[in-house]
């Protein structure tokens, strides 16, 4: 689905409003009124049944906006207690999703369905297609015995009239390694043991049902108590706002950050010494290597493709590296890596040295909120200068590159990109993993996103433009060392 | 004839509620139209001042305003300004 859509826009002006009533003099009775001020009394109802619902909806989402699970919420609590127990958290919640089931259609199963257009041929050749012998005519029209179809999607392709559909529930076929389905109410549940916090159903979503609980609120807390607020922007962000990063910077510290970091830096890092261990394994004999900085790909390989363990990198990802920094710099600081991806939250709740998490939406907004206009802003230098390689981290392809830039032909590189996981790149890598080799290269970069992280479910721009921007960006950065 | 003067607000709530798919009329535009319509991308149009921001990104074709602007809305907005002789 299209970046730019109705649900996602709704997500931002709840974030803008939220954002809004914590910088006001009342936090928690402004943001009780939130869904009373975008749908006042009398006002048109645009997507569901009645005005009471809609705001209900909302409610919820501003639940998962203050960083709260929507699940099992209790319907008589105020918003504005939860805006005071945002504040009072000391820590981000384990999950990152969170479902909101009176968003949640329940949007039929997925199966295949025969229309009205069926005209009950004499040929049928649906029946005679169906090896599960799963059709049959029913009041002159087929109909399809769903516990016998297998999904085989043949009777699709041999209508004559096209009159047969394949129906699909967004969420489940984005998923790429079946972690969200149906529960007995026909709304869609996650099941953490499986999910890779991909967001790809985030995404999906028609009615935005899928949502990331924020940590906003923890963030602007920490501002406001006046700690040492730092925080540490992934490359991709370069292609996100009408600005460059340096006006970035600038415009955080306004925002009353103490000091802002480029996780580029980070990368060059990860990039070293990614290439010291390409030669080192290609020497021990091994065939292939991937990369390790996605954490989307990191969660799948850790649930759910063990046997590629042995053959992913041990380099630790820029965030692990340019948080490490951070802590030596200040010790005494809150760590905020901001992202493009729900992904990065989950590999952020296992390293201590990541505070919090903030991505491109909830940025974008806090801008908005501060009415800060980027383009009219200084520009503020950092104090470490990061390569063009580290900077393009966040575009397929540019991990690859970076680490032959840092082997300077020292080992013989053959790359290979894997740009999006899915249900068939997902297979590819067992392949790769049970020959111990791959036949399309000896490095192998993965990113969970199409695009790479340009690509993430946080994104702001185009895939497309994005990617331009970052490129021209960094044509005049200086190269790896 | 006069040119129809099309200006996208990139200013940062436009940008962040959605203008990004809209740069891509600065392609779309000149193939579609030729010199007749131009592009400008611009700085904050002052429509988001206040607790407007539910209604950007904004467009201005001359000098109608176009809210929640989407690349069809506004390809819109210019055939009707084209077809109505208006220019
Ligand atoms: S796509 Fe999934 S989460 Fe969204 S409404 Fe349908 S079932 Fe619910
Ligand atoms: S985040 Fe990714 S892995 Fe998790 S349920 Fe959604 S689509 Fe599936
Ligand atoms: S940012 Fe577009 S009108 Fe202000």
């Amino acid at each position: 689905m299209d970046k730019n859509n109705q649900a996602t826009h709704l997500k931002k002006e709840i974030l803008i409003k939220t954002i809004k009533a914590f910088l006001s003099d009342d936090f928690g009775e402004n943001t009780r009124l939130i869904p009373f001020e975008m749908r006042p009394k009398g006002s048109e109802v645009p997507y569901r049944c009645c005005i009471y619902k809609e705001r209900e909806i909302l409610r919820n989402r501003i639940i998962a906006t203050l960083g709260f699970p929507i699940e099992g919420c209790d319907e008589r609590i105020l918003l504005s207690n939860y805006a005071k127990w945002a504040q009072e958290r000391q820590k981000p919640d384990e999950h990152t999703l969170t479902v909101l089931e009176s968003a949640c259609k329940g949007c039929v199963p997925n199966r295949i369905f025969v229309t009205d257009l069926c005209q009950g041929c004499v040929a049928r050749p649906c029946i005679e297609n169906c090896k599960f012998g799963a059709i049959s005519i029913v009041n002159g029209k087929s109909q399809i015995d769903s516990s016998k179809c297998k999904n085989c999607t043949k009777c699709i392709q041999v209508c004559p009239y096209h009159a047969i559909v394949k129906i699909v529930v967004p969420c489940e076929n984005a998923c790429p390694v079946d972690a969200i389905s149906k529960d007995e109410q026909g709304h869609a549940r996650i099941d953490f043991d499986k999910c890779i916090t991909c967001g790809k159903c985030v995404s999906a979503c028609p009615f935005g049902a899928i949502h990331e609980k924020s940590q906003i609120i923890d963030i602007l807390t920490k501002i406001k108590e006046q700690k040492k607020v730092v925080a540490l922007i992934a490359p991709s962000i370069a292609g996100q706002l009408p600005c460059n990063i340096y006006q970035l910077k600038t415009a955080l510290l306004k925002c009353g950050f103490y000091d802002v970091l480029e996780v580029a830096q980070g990368a060059d890092i990860t990039a070293t010494n990614e290439a010291k261990e390409f030669a080192q394994r290609m020497n021990e004999g091994q065939k292939f290597m991937t990369t390790s900085c996605c954490a989307g790909y990191n969660n799948l390989v850790d649930k759910h493709l063990n046997e590629i363990a042995p053959f992913r990198s041990e380099t630790k990802t820029p965030m692990y590296y340019i948080a490490q920094i951070c802590k030596e710099k200040y010790p005494d600081a809150v760590s905020v890596f901001i992202s493009p991806c729900v992904a990065k939250k989950s590999e952020a709740l296992n390293n201590p040295n990541v505070d919090y998490v903030m991505n491109y939406e909830e940025l974008g907004a806090l801008f908005v909120a501060h009415r800060i206009e980027l383009s009219e802003l200084e520009e503020t230098q950092f104090d470490v200068d990061s390569s063009r390689e580290g900077r393009n981290f966040g575009i397929t392809g540019g991990v690859a590159k970076s680490v032959v830039a840092a082997d300077k032909g020292n080992a013989e590189i053959n790359a290979h990109l894997v740009n999006g996981i899915n249900k068939e790149s997902i297979r590819a890598l067992k392949g790769f993993a049970k020959k111990g080799e791959c036949e399309f290269g000896n490095l192998i970069e993965v990113m969970c996103c199409e695009g790479g992280c340009v690509g993430g479910n946080d994104c702001l721009n185009t895939v497309r433009t994005a990617t331009k921007a970052i490129t021209d960006f960094t044509k005049d950065s200086k190269p790896l060392e | 004839m006069n040119k129809v003067t099309l200006k996208i607000c990139m200013g940062t709530t436009c940008f962040v509620m959605g203008a990004s798919d809209l740069q891509e009329l600065t392609d779309i535009i000149p193939e579609k139209y030729g010199d007749k319509v131009e592009v400008v991308a611009s700085t904050c149009l002052d429509f988001c001042s206040s607790n407007t921001e539910s209604q950007a990104p904004y467009v201005m074709v001359d000098y109608d305003v176009i809210s929640k602007a989407t690349v069809e809305k506004v390809i819109d907005a210019i055939d009707r300004k084209l077809k109505n002789g208006q220019k």
